[in-house]
């Protein structure tokens, strides 16, 4: 039967259909940009208000619905069924909480735009496969959202089309993310052999036997698949060139799909499986490993560049991997901790820097609106645009008080702590360290050079502050961006007993246990919070003294510090070219030089022999064309029917 | 009668159409048109009310039989030879006969501006039309054959006479290929001709028999209507060979060459090539799966044995054509041969999953024909708008369609990605059933893991497409001619096309819709398989 959580996941696919055929079809509704926008706001802002009543409401009992039976053949049995349970109830008070928010600010953004019919059902599509990857109950409908999340992420990065630069973006994305799909299908492939069963629930609860634990590194082999295509979903090397590059996006899509919802899937996936990663330490530590070269190699490529979007993106990558070194560390609800606190100040950091770029773009103030060097002191004009970026920017540098340093200490000390066990996590901690020193840094830097300083955009153009459909939001996010870590304070006070959030979590996400070396090595934990509070406010003043002093000329400073590894950082470690070399041109290569070739000439080349043996083809065919045809049609079908016409009555 | 008549409804236009003259050029197309929409309301408002009662009254898999004896031979020491006109469906041949009668409207319109000797076109199409009826409905081999072959002279001249530059050349190459085939065909069903023998009704001595049901009985410990010492019976020997092995092997061929398989398909792209729109939607859409549906009735049917000792290898030339098909697709420069290409590899899958010999794997090879069948009919109806608009098809000649064509270019977006197989659209769920369906068997691993590297070649060879066709601004340099001639959809396109669209995505969502019909076949086949090779 169709409950009120049902509308959930067919409110926004309802709001697609409509708004899409709606727009396809109608050149006057196109034009309605208050109605498609509010109608597409609307059917967010129902299923938050579901959600936000299931949470308060919630008694510790998953509620689980369906809709229907999807396919159903030879012991595979496949429903629509979704369940709200203590890890989902959260994600998705995010994903359509903090959507609603970006729908309300996009019906500012993209005012005028001719696709804005367009943007509304792709951004709607994308809430109906974001809610299904999110409360689905078995693989397969986790599967089709996310297949579906990046169809819309392909779809919104090629949004304005006709850039072909930005058409390539899109299908890069798209590309890229099918390679962790191919990894993700294959985990499938082992999840159904081994459980015989494709549901969330059984697996985890048959992982979690302690018999099954014992038998040490049994998912081995699934784990790390996960972890592979999670790094594709959730930018992490091999597979996180496309996130960048993503950027070719409307700047709500950045905020929306590549800051707070979409890029976490692979993190929550991980999350949901967390009984499999538990048994697989093995996998711990390579994901650990990867996420500290990545958040480390990420950090380093934001400090040399100047695109603001480029900036966010590259720190989307870095805090991505913060996550996963949390997941790596065995801290899963810490993981995501991180995800929900980074979707307030980040989303709040990208709209942000949407408010800016449509700022720029009216008053034509520079050749590339995106460009930091041709901004600075936009706060003056700007007043909400900077201060929320500032406590935003504050929030993700780790300043303490806000969301961000809540999160990010509790990650680097449960890999400090691992540390006791495994002295690997202590490397990691230090790179973790040395990351969010990094951060603190780069994003004052992009803060100071969009919104202090000089100004140095085009003397005459008029800065003008968004209206308030896009500032409401960013006010509120920036709001969360403050408050939102006080649901999980740190360990130190009262043994864990203050943390809400994992305290709500705790009962279905099982952490790796920390508590004896917390309670053995307690004194480390004001250590790490004393450092955390230096390190962060240190690095963030160190950064605004040494910009306010040389304005752009500081970028030569720190030009100066890193040498020639500087170079490195500004060609974003060369990633790209690299694919190219080894995987784009042979693939190429194989399709067009090799096989079509070997196609024609070779498999086809025996046939065509045959064939031409038999002489005087065209004679044939000659003779066929006068009118032959018709008479020899006549002919059979006369013939058959006379059978017939015997058989039925003769 | 129903069968029969659905079946030979549109030879009673053919013939019609013969005596009207020529020059009555627009009678011929709406003659077309309304017997295949007849056929189709008589499919919805009989057949499929009608196959349902029946087997919901219990009868046998095969409802609604309709049987007359046709030959009946003394051939002296022999026996005698009985070979009947048998028509009956189960669910496979009762779905892949909804969507012959569903795609044969889409054709008559996609065909309505041919003005070349439209009479005989739409006659040919009508003879087309019977035939492929007629296969998915005989259930006596002898029969089967007939349609079989009379299948291959429409489509002979349809490619040959009303094809592209190089028609001649495609319609003889699939003619050669396809004649080989039906060599191989007639030499294992001149050796079933002295193997099977069944009592007559009433009662007298067992006469032999081609009829398919009977052929099917087959049980290595009770081989029930196999006669001793005959060449397909259990354990005789041919050229060195276990006859059985080798009589699947030279049948499957057959069917292999149809599907096609490789490396047997060169034939296809140059037929598609060459084809007009019409002959392309009939060609992918419904001949491929004669292929499929020969392998699973007659290969599977007959020699169940055979089937589960070779199992692996069927499976692996699944996977070969998986891959090989989609690395070729890849380096393409036609959209047309692009296409046609991808149809081998998904073709794939349908060995891959009667490789599996699960009910799961089986299943899913049945409904990848029928998905197969709706998204390449799309497929390359979208290509024939483009050809039709502009008389080219080469890739890199395009670009930026969508700010022409902008619901032209939503429909072929959903083609590409219901061919690459995004979940909620039809092509999804079979490929997850014939997973499963390896997976469930004792198959390797690595063959599904492999085949899913055809995900990943597929999105690469469809998306490069889209960008480089639909996506940047529409080039004005050599194409200044075209910007009048690209226009949107017209009403006709959308008759053909929408219908198409719903079903995919319906079925994408609710495959319940056509597996209900398959999935108690497959099962039977699965076990069919299964307990042939039982030793009780």
């Amino acid at each position: 039967m169709v409950s009120l959580e049902s509308l959930i996941v067919l409110l926004p696919l309802l709001g697609a259909v409509i708004i899409g055929l709606g727009g396809l079809a109608n050149a006057a509704f196109r034009k309605q940009e208050g109605l498609i926008g509010w109608l597409a706001s609307a059917m967010v802002l129902i299923p938050f208000g579901i959600v936000l009543t299931r949470f308060f409401g919630y008694q510790n009992m998953p509620l689980s619905f369906s809709l229907f039976s999807w396919m159903q053949a030879g012991g595979l049995d496949i429903s629509f069924s979704y369940k709200l349970d203590d890890l989902s109830l959260p994600m998705m008070l995010v994903v359509t909480g903090v959507g609603a928010l970006i729908h309300i600010y996009s019906i500012g953004y993209m005012h005028k735009d001719p696709g804005f019919y367009k943007f509304f059902a792709y951004l709607n599509l994308f809430i109906f496969a974001m809610s299904n990857l999110i409360m689905a109950d078995n693989l397969v409908v986790m599967f089709l959202g996310w297949e579906g999340v990046g169809l819309c992420s392909y779809l919104l990065i090629g949004f304005w089309y006709t850039d072909m630069i930005k058409a390539e973006a899109a299908q890069k994305a798209f590309i890229v993310n099918r390679i962790g799909d191919f990894a993700m299908l294959v985990a499938m492939f082992l999840i159904y052999q081994m459980f015989g069963t494709l549901d969330f629930s059984l697996i985890n609860a048959e992982a979690a036997n302690p018999v099954a634990e014992a038998a040490g590194n049994r998912y081995f082999w699934i784990t790390l698949l996960v972890f592979v295509a999670a790094t594709g979903k959730s930018a992490q090397i091999p597979l996180f060139t496309w996130l960048p590059d993503a950027m070719a996006g409307p700047t709500p899509v950045s905020a929306l799909i590549h800051a707070a919802t979409m890029v976490t899937a692979g993190i929550y996936l991980i999350v949901r499986l967390n009984p499999l990663f538990l048994a697989s330490p093995e996998v711990l530590m390579v994901i650990v490993v990867i996420a500290a070269l990545t958040s480390v190699m990420a950090a380093l490529t934001a400090i040399a560049q100047n695109d603001i979007k480029k900036v966010l993106a590259y720190s989307t990558v870095s805090q991505l991997g913060f996550m996963f070194m949390a997941l790596g560390a065995g801290a899963f609800t810490t993981a995501i901790f991180h995800v929900i606190t980074h979707a307030f100040f980040k989303a709040c950091l990208f709209l942000g820097s949407g408010s800016v770029i449509h700022a720029m773009e009216h008053a034509h103030a520079a050749e590339d609106p995106q460009d930091i060097r041709t901004m600075g002191n936009l706060g003056k004009d700007m007043k909400s645009t900077s201060l929320t970026f500032w406590i935003s920017t504050l929030a993700i540098a780790g300043i303490p008080g806000l969301a961000g340093f809540f999160s990010k200490d509790e990650i680097l000390s449960s890999l400090f702590f691992n540390g006791f066990e495994n002295q690997v996590y202590f490397a990691v901690w230090a790179v973790g360290l040395f990351t969010a020193i990094l951060t603190a840094f780069y994003m004052t830097r992009l803060a100071w050079l969009t919104f202090n300083g000089k100004a140095r955009y085009k003397t005459g153009a008029h800065i003008h502050e968004s209206a308030p459909l896009m500032t409401i939001p960013l006010w509120i996010l920036a709001v969360l961006a403050v408050l939102g870590g006080y649901i999980g304070l740190p360990y130190l006070i009262g043994h864990g007993e203050f943390h809400l959030f994992n305290h709500w979590l705790g009962d279905l996400v099982v952490n790796r246990d920390l508590h004896h070396a917390l309670e053995e090595h307690a004194v480390f934990e004001y250590l790490l919070l004393a450092l955390a509070f230096i390190v962060s406010i240190g690095t963030v003043l160190f950064a605004r003294n040494l910009y306010s002093k040389h304005d752009l000329a500081a970028d030569d400073k720190v030009k100066g510090f890193f040498g020639k590894f500087y170079g490195v950082m500004a060609g974003k470690f060369f990633w790209d070219e690299l694919y190219d070399t080894i995987l784009v041109r042979p693939f190429a290569w194989i399709g067009s030089k090799l096989l079509r070739p070997f196609e024609s000439d070779g498999v086809d080349g025996i046939v065509t022999g045959a064939g031409s043996a038999v002489a005087g083809i065209g004679e044939v065919f000659r003779r066929l064309q006068s009118g032959l045809v018709s008479n020899y049609m006549v002919l059979i079908s006369g013939g058959v029917l006379l059978v017939l016409t015997y058989l039925i009555f003769g | 009668m129903i069968l029969t008549l659905l079946t030979f409804l549109p030879l009673a236009a053919l013939l019609l159409m013969a005596f009207l003259p020529r020059q009555a050029a627009p009678a011929h197309r709406w003659i077309a048109l309304i017997i295949t929409l007849l056929q189709v309301i008589g499919a919805a408002l009989f057949l499929v009310p009608a196959w349902l009662a029946a087997r919901a009254a219990g009868a046998d898999a095969f409802a609604l039989q309709e049987q007359l004896p046709w030959i009946l031979l003394d051939l002296g020491a022999w026996g005698t030879l009985r070979l009947d006109y048998f028509l009956a469906a189960d669910g496979l041949s009762l779905a892949l006969t909804l969507l012959t009668l569903l795609l044969m409207p889409i054709a008559v319109l996609s065909s309505w501006k041919v003005s070349h000797r439209p009479q005989a076109y739409f006659m040919l199409l009508m003879l087309l039309d019977t035939s492929l009826v007629g296969v998915f409905l005989a259930m006596d081999f002898f029969l089967f054959f007939i349609f079989y072959e009379l299948l291959l002279l429409p489509m002979f001249f349809l490619i040959g006479l009303w094809g592209g530059e190089k028609r001649e050349y495609a319609a003889l190459k699939f003619f050669l290929y396809t004649l080989a085939g039906s060599v191989f065909m007639l030499l294992v069903m001149a050796g079933l001709l002295f193997s099977y023998a069944a009592p007559n009704s009433a009662g007298e001595a067992p006469e032999l028999t081609l009829n398919i049901l009977t052929l099917s009985q087959f049980n290595i410990s009770e081989p029930q209507f196999a006669i001793e010492g005959s060449v397909f019976a259990p354990g005789s020997i041919l050229l060195g060979m276990d006859a059985r092995l080798l009589g699947f092997v030279v049948l499957f061929l057959a069917f292999a060459i149809k599907l096609p398989a490789i490396p047997l398909h060169t034939w296809l792209p140059d037929a598609h090539v060459e084809a007009p729109t019409a002959i392309s939607v009939i060609l992918a859409g419904i001949v491929l799966k004669v292929g499929g549906y020969g392998m699973a009735r007659l290969c599977y049917g007959i020699f169940p044995d055979a089937a589960a000792q070779l199992h692996f290898w069927i499976a692996g030339a699944g996977l070969v054509s998986i891959l090989y098909g989609s690395l070729v697709a890849m380096g393409q420069k036609d959209l047309k041969r692009l296409v046609a290409y991808s149809s081998v590899a998904h073709m794939g899958y349908v060995m891959l999953g009667l490789g599996s010999l699960t009910a799961a794997g089986i299943s899913g090879a049945y409904f990848q024909m029928i998905a197969h069948g709706l998204v390449s009919a799309l497929l390359f109806l979208l290509v024939g708008v483009l050809y039709d608009r502009v008389h080219d098809r080469e890739i890199s000649h395009f670009r930026g369609l969508w700010d022409l064509m902008p619901r032209y270019s939503v429909v072929v977006m959903l083609a590409f990605f219901a061919s690459l197989g995004l979940p909620g659209l039809c092509m999804f769920v079979p490929e997850l059933l014939v997973y499963t369906g390896v997976l469930q068997s004792d198959l390797p691993l690595w063959l599904p893991a492999l085949a899913v590297l055809g995900i990943l070649l597929g999105a690469a060879y469809y998306l490069r497409t889209y960008r480089q066709m639909f996506f940047g601004v529409f080039d004005e340099g050599h194409t200044s001619t075209w910007r009048g001639l690209l226009t949107d959809l017209r009403p006709r396109e959308y008759l053909m096309i929408l219908p198409l669209v719903a079903l995919i995505v319906v079925l994408g969502l609710l495959p319940g819709l056509v597996l209900d019909f398959l999935g108690g076949d497959a099962t039977a086949l699965a076990d069919h398989v299964k307990t042939a090779i039982t030793i009780p």
